[in-house]
């Protein structure tokens, strides 16, 4: 019990002080997880990460997962995703409520105006930077242009062409393999 | 029942939303086609301050979308809905394949999901677009050149060296600020 609480209070300070997602934690992971309680070898870590870009979900989140299934089994699993959660919970719904209270403030609604400028130029990076990272030939131009243009302009479920995409994927590597 | 229509949502975007939070920011656009829990616009104002606060970018973003949905109770169905197919995910992984990453089918498949979930955000950028840099509230589509010309001063902005590295926060207190002086 001391450890699933342990699990739990030491992902709850990671997923509470570290800020911009997934990536941003890593620093803050090697310092609790590695250095101060010994649950994982930074190689370890660099693994999980590698394991949590190839599956679905909150990289942060799969990391807690198997740091604390390694730690505990299942149980520990669940506590340390709950302590990663946590914090996200508390603080979301706090602003929630009182951005509801604020919303119809002009000054608010000049700053959201501004913010959604800001979000735009952001993903618009997110996505240079993700097709520079993941196209890597004439296949993956193709499958980011038909993906883009299926997904804006159709109602293909983004669920479908993320499968669709999967399979092409697997099935042109294999056949890369034969040859 | 909405609780449960959250939960299974959720549960859906956590099975098929590969590479983090981000990755969700389609689905969640889906979302807001589908159903009447919030709009586009809110979503935006979710991303600014998932990004804003601490804690996992995707985690924040369903938090906000099931409180907006349903209240507290809904941005719990929405936050466990997502995590609960990577749980089980990660648990078979971690017993059973140890060199996941390196299985020649995971890293054929990926060669096609990365640039399926490049296209898919691209698709969020769209709709996000669409509402800030023209007004269709009229009759003719108006270009909001003010907007236009923002954007494109921040995207060379993330090129140039000296502001290269800064976080989102500074960017999104930057749009604030911008939005307030200029009364967009």
């Amino acid at each position: 019990m001391k450890k699933l609480i342990e699990l739990y209070w030491a992902f709850f300070r990671i997923g509470g002080l570290t800020f911009g997602g997934g990536m941003a934690m890593l620093p803050m992971l090697k310092q609790e997880v590695v250095k101060k309680y010994g649950w994982s070898t930074e190689e370890e870590l660099l693994d999980i990460y590698a394991i949590g870009q190839c599956t679905p979900g909150i990289i942060a989140i799969n990391t807690a997962t198997y740091i604390g299934y390694q730690q505990k089994g299942i149980l520990g699993g669940i506590f340390g995703t709950l302590g990663m959660l946590s914090p996200s919970i508390i603080i979301i719904t706090l602003i929630a409520t009182i951005l509801k209270s604020f919303i119809d403030l002009p000054v608010v609604l000049h700053a959201l105006a501004g913010i959604r400028i800001a979000v735009c130029a952001l993903m618009l990076q997110t996505v240079y930077s993700l097709a520079k990272a993941g196209v890597k030939n004439f296949l993956g131009l193709f499958i980011f242009l038909a993906g883009f243009l299926l997904a804006t302009f159709t109602p293909v479920p983004t669920i479908l062409l993320v499968v669709l995409a999967a399979v092409i994927g697997i099935v042109t590597s294999a056949r890369k393999g034969d040859a | 029942m909405i609780y449960l229509t959250l939960l299974c949502e959720f549960f859906k975007i956590g099975l098929f939303a590969v590479g983090g939070g981000m990755a969700t920011v389609p689905f969640l656009m889906e979302l807001a086609e589908r159903y009447p829990w919030f709009t586009p616009a809110e979503l935006a104002n979710m991303i600014a301050i998932s990004e804003s606060t601490p804690g996992p970018i995707g985690i924040n973003m369903a938090t906000y979308a099931g409180y907006n949905a349903a209240g507290f109770p809904g941005s719990l169905c929405a936050t466990f809905g997502l995590v609960a197919p990577a749980l089980i995910i990660i648990v078979i992984i971690a017993k059973f394949m140890s060199d996941f990453s390196e299985n020649k089918y995971v890293k054929g498949a990926f060669t096609g999901i990365r640039p399926m979930i490049a296209a898919l955000i691209g698709y969020a950028v769209w709709q996000i677009a669409v509402i800030t840099f023209a007004d269709t509230s009229g009759e003719k589509i108006v270009f909001r050149f003010d907007a236009i010309l923002i954007c494109t001063a921040l995207l060379i902005l993330f090129q140039w060296k000296p502001t290269k590295k800064m976080h989102p926060i500074v960017w999104i207190a930057v749009g604030a600020v911008v939005g307030i002086l200029f009364k967009l």
